[in-house]
């Protein structure tokens, strides 16, 4: 085996190590750390927003800036095909 | 692109009614059911680039011109704006649900739990998801449809 290989080997065994420890470590599925937040939405979106889909309320209510901005990312990608393919049409 | 056999468009013109009408239901019941403005949008959009595809690029930008289409995403996003812009004038802050508990439309809260909803409960957002639904519509179908069309008068070149 080559010097190269060997490293190869090594690296990727390190690597891999990092993503299983990290899975072994992860907190069980379902189960948050920190579940304030969640709880918050859960319990007030009705009340609050008049919304039975939560995420919808979350999407356009609560984190409405973020969609703004998702919105503006639609926006240009429209604006720049557009521009770019303008050339080629004629 | 051209057009494609005439097995696939008829079969496209029965189901591109349903198709739209599915992606439209899915706006209209955003605040209710999964989905929203973005998905049934990209749905609805699936739908046109369905016809763009059967019936040909050349066809498809006779029929609908994408400077119209341009101006249907701007209105979309324009709209989208002057709503979260509206919650600053009558509301708190930008971005505010002012017409939920009032007694106009979409005005009424539900009951807290899991159980049906009425169509007329939570206040902008269903608005909202009209204005995203049109953004999103017209502005995934002019990208497609434009890039299809430049592509195929850029083969017609070369021949």
């Amino acid at each position: 085996m080559s010097a190269r290989t060997i490293l190869a080997v090594v690296v990727f065994t390190i690597i891999a190590m990092f993503f299983i420890f990290t899975a072994l470590f992860i907190h069980p599925f379902g189960e948050p750390d920190e579940t304030d937040m969640d709880d918050y939405i859960i319990d007030n979106t009705q009340e609050e927003t008049g919304a039975n889909n939560g995420v919808t309320a979350v999407v356009f209510d609560y984190r409405g800036f973020d969609t703004l901005g998702e919105a503006t990312v639609l926006f240009t990608a429209v604006a720049g095909v557009i521009l770019i393919f303008r050339r080629l049409k004629k | 692109m051209t057009e494609m056999s005439k097995i696939v468009r008829t079969v496209t013109s029965i189901t591109f009614p349903l198709a739209m009408i599915y992606g439209l239901y899915v706006i209209a019941h955003g605040h209710l059911t999964p989905g929203g403005g973005f998905q049934g949008g990209a749905i609805a959009a699936s739908a046109c680039a369905m016809v763009l595809v059967a019936f040909g690029s050349k066809w498809t930008i006779e029929k609908i011109k994408e400077k119209r289409l341009s101006v249907l995403e701007s209105l979309g996003a324009i709209s989208f704006i002057a709503l979260a812009l509206l919650g600053l004038v009558f509301g708190v802050a930008f971005f505010n649900n002012f017409l939920t508990g009032s007694n106009y439309i979409f005005g009424v809260v539900p009951i807290t739990g899991s159980g049906l909803a009425d169509i007329n409960t939570a206040g902008i957002l269903p608005l909202m998801n009209f204005a995203v639904g049109l953004k999103v519509i017209a502005g995934l179908f002019v990208i497609v449809l434009v890039m299809a069309y430049a592509t195929t008068s850029l083969k017609e070149d070369k021949k």
